[in-house]
């Protein structure tokens, strides 16, 4: 699907979903109580952090709509309240009747939408890094306007990391810049021109239980923004993770793996 | 003023419209902060979008540009140009006209000569509801007794998503669902209701609707997006090519552009296309580079300081639009335009400047022309920190000895130019020097 991504693992099985007039890109591993992984805006990959979750979970991790098809997608889905409803259907179509979810960045807002459109199905909430609200005192870079040689420094907490070559496709592959773009406009049509879509009044409707990660050292959305979370939310707690940025899930993988894993529900729900 | 050329019911009598067979040249002004400190390029990160008003943006300067600026669209008039040119840009250090339409209006009152005002154009998709657009256009067309072009560009990533916060996968469907809505509300009788995503008004009904029957003609004007071009064809508007790169650049994109015409059976009338040049016109070649070479560089240096991200937020250009751009190379070649050094030899050989003696510039103009089939010449003639005086003897050289030169350019193919405003003067029969200065 996209030039960048590697080859999926065998036992990772891709199934293509309708929902509605959307067609969805899941895939699918593991076994065990249902996890649904909502990524952020660099796009979907499998990667260790999913690996370490399909160890005890089955995982759902979905692509976000718009990102590898065509234009129509999101033509279909103008907002976030259409977005909440896609997800919420998909869940119907995927089986999945009530769910643990874990997003990372947009997806972090976009789970955290979800939970509180449908508290009933999103037992457990982990939210890595979520967008979702406004602080002028920390505001979020616009990550449209962002030289793609300063983007390593703003994500990850060292930006030397081998990490970092994940960040920026090519400037000689333009069918891969094309796609990277392609992906990152699918989340900005969401959040343009300010992640601030109004979560602010919904997520006191959040019952789930929420662990919350952050990267000590997130230059992108500053751990500040971890209070706007807690202190809204009924049930949550914070994780912040030393020696990470905005992708601690992958920087810190052990430390992120073992509080996500500590924290989700393994028994079938 | 004269009487405005057209019936009750609108139409241009044939034999007007006989006459409407020559090159157009429109004198268009950006107007450009002509002062920028002398290492602008690199101290700041942009002349768009970011450059620090308070810091960079003396309003006292802007006074007198502003000045300047409509002294020199009038004496384009009084000279015998068949438009003068204006248009929109935001938090632009090279064009500071965010209203295009107070300049429009302040023209309507101050060209006694008639000629078309361009307003090339309103950002459509800026305007929520866009039937404002719809009103002061009209308001325009009537100001001026039926002499408004009205352009409708989509906007640039940086007006319209940067500055002005549409997302950028809203671009496109905000600029068609306004032009459609524009364009009822100019013919359709009011009242009416629009039940749009964007535009959602229970009683449309704007006062007046223009003067010119059933519309003031429509101008597009964009960067080479394929449905821009399939808008052009199916709703017969004009398509102005607006870059800096000049004709060398703009010729694979026009070709584009005419073959999708040919592909959808459109006739090769040039008046339907338009091109924006950079042209600087002296007594000699030479003379023209001692002149010139300074506000054009300054133009290219500092004027065009712009980051790539600013020019293209993803999703400002749709998926069909991408893969037209990679697939004829657009990055790659405005990557290398933007990469040369820009020195006299070189804007010349390539085209983003046509400079020299009256005799060079006709020549030259003829030749891009025909090469991109175009019957209307956007000519930019105030570039950069070019001075009041310096600026107003090079509308002085066009208007007098370039204009003549190129107005029967297409007369051998017998087209008829059906885009042009019916309220403006026709100069085919009237030799510049006749005009009343």
């Amino acid at each position: 699907m996209t030039t960048t991504a590697p080859a999926l693992p065998a036992h990772v099985a891709e199934r293509i979903v309708e929902v509605g007039p959307v067609r969805a890109r899941v895939l699918v591993a593991g076994s065990g109580s249902p996890v649904l992984f909502l990524h952020g805006a660099g796009g979907l990959f499998w990667d260790p952090f999913l690996e370490s979750l399909a160890a005890h979970h089955t995982v759902h991790a979905v692509e976000h709509p718009g990102g590898a098809g065509s234009d129509e997608a999101l033509a279909h889905l103008p907002g976030i309240w259409e977005l909440v409803l896609f997800y919420d259907e998909l869940l119907d179509v995927l089986g999945l009747d009530a769910v643990q979810v874990v997003g990372h960045s947009f997806g972090g807002m976009v789970a955290a939408e979800l939970a509180a459109n449908s508290p009933r199905r999103v037992s457990r909430l982990v939210l890595i890094a979520p967008i979702g609200f406004w602080r002028d005192d920390h505001p979020v870079p616009d990550i449209a306007a962002i030289p793609p040689d300063a983007l390593p420094g703003l994500v990850l907490a060292d930006p030397s990391s081998p990490l970092a070559a994940l960040l920026v496709p090519p400037v000689d592959d333009p069918q891969a810049r094309f796609e990277t773009a392609m992906r990152m406009a699918s989340v900005l049509h969401f959040i343009w021109p300010i992640p601030d879509k109004g979560l602010s009044r919904r997520i006191h409707r959040v019952s789930a239980p929420t662990l919350l990660v952050w990267g000590e050292r997130d230059a992108l959305v500053h751990p500040a923004y971890a209070e706007e979370f807690t202190s809204r939310l009924r049930d949550s707690r914070l994780e912040i993770v030393p020696g990470a940025g905005h992708l601690p899930q992958l920087e810190q993988p052990a430390v992120v793996r073992d509080a996500v894993l500590g924290f989700l529900d393994r028994a079938p729900s | 003023m004269g009487p405005v050329r057209m019936g009750v019911q609108g139409e241009a009598t044939s034999e007007q419209e006989g006459e409407e067979r020559t090159m157009k040249s429109i004198f268009f002004h950006l107007m450009p902060y002509r002062d920028l400190p002398a290492d602008f390029e690199q101290r700041y990160e942009s002349i768009w979008v970011t450059p620090p008003n308070s810091e960079l943006c003396d309003p006292r300067k802007v006074a007198q540009y502003y000045q300047w600026n409509l002294d020199e669209l009038e004496l384009a008039d009084r000279l015998g140009f068949d438009g003068v040119g204006v248009n929109e840009h935001h938090q632009n250090g090279y064009g500071f006209m965010a209203s295009p339409n107070l300049m429009a209006a302040a023209l309507a009152r101050r060209t006694p000569n008639d000629s078309a005002i361009m307003v090339l154009g309103n950002t459509l998709a800026l305007y929520s509801p866009a039937t404002r657009v719809a009103e002061e256009f009209a308001m325009l067309d009537v100001l001026s007794n039926g002499r408004l072009a009205a352009g409708f560009p989509v906007g640039t990533s940086m007006d319209v998503n940067f500055c002005y916060g549409i997302a950028p996968t809203q671009t496109r469907p905000r600029f068609r669902e306004a032009e459609e809505l524009i364009i009822k509300a100019w013919t359709q009788p009011g009242p009416f209701s629009f039940n749009g995503t964007y535009n959602q008004l229970r009683y449309v009904n704007p006062w007046p609707q223009p003067l010119q029957k059933p519309h003031p003609p429509v101008w597009l004007a964009g960067g080479g997006s394929v449905e821009t071009w399939e808008l052009a064809a199916a709703k017969d508007y004009t398509y102005s090519y607006l870059s800096f790169f000049g004709a060398k650049f703009g010729r694979k994109l026009m070709d584009g552009f005419w073959a999708k015409m040919d592909e959808l059976g459109v006739e090769r009338n040039p008046f339907r296309a338009g091109f924006a040049q950079q042209i600087c016109v002296s007594e000699t070649d030479e003379r023209a580079e001692k002149e010139y070479l300074e506000h054009v560089t300054y133009f290219f240096n500092k004027c065009l300081h712009i980051p790539p991200y600013f020019f293209e937020a993803p999703g400002y250009r749709t998926r069909r639009s991408t893969e037209f751009a990679i697939k004829t190379d657009q990055p790659g070649a405005i990557a290398a335009a933007a990469a040369l050094e820009k020195n006299w030899k070189v804007l010349n050989e390539e085209g983003f400047i046509i400079a020299g003696s009256p005799a060079t510039v006709a020549d030259r103009l003829i030749e891009v022309a025909k090469t991109l089939r175009v019957g209307n010449l956007h000519a930019l003639l105030q570039i950069g920190s070019m001075p009041h005086e310096l600026t107003k003897k090079n509308i002085t050289l066009f208007a007098e000895e370039v204009m003549p030169r190129i107005r029967g350019i297409w007369d051998a193919e017998g087209w008829t130019h059906h885009w042009w405003p019916a309220g403006a003067a026709v100069r085919s029969v009237t030799a510049p020097s006749g005009a009343q200065a």
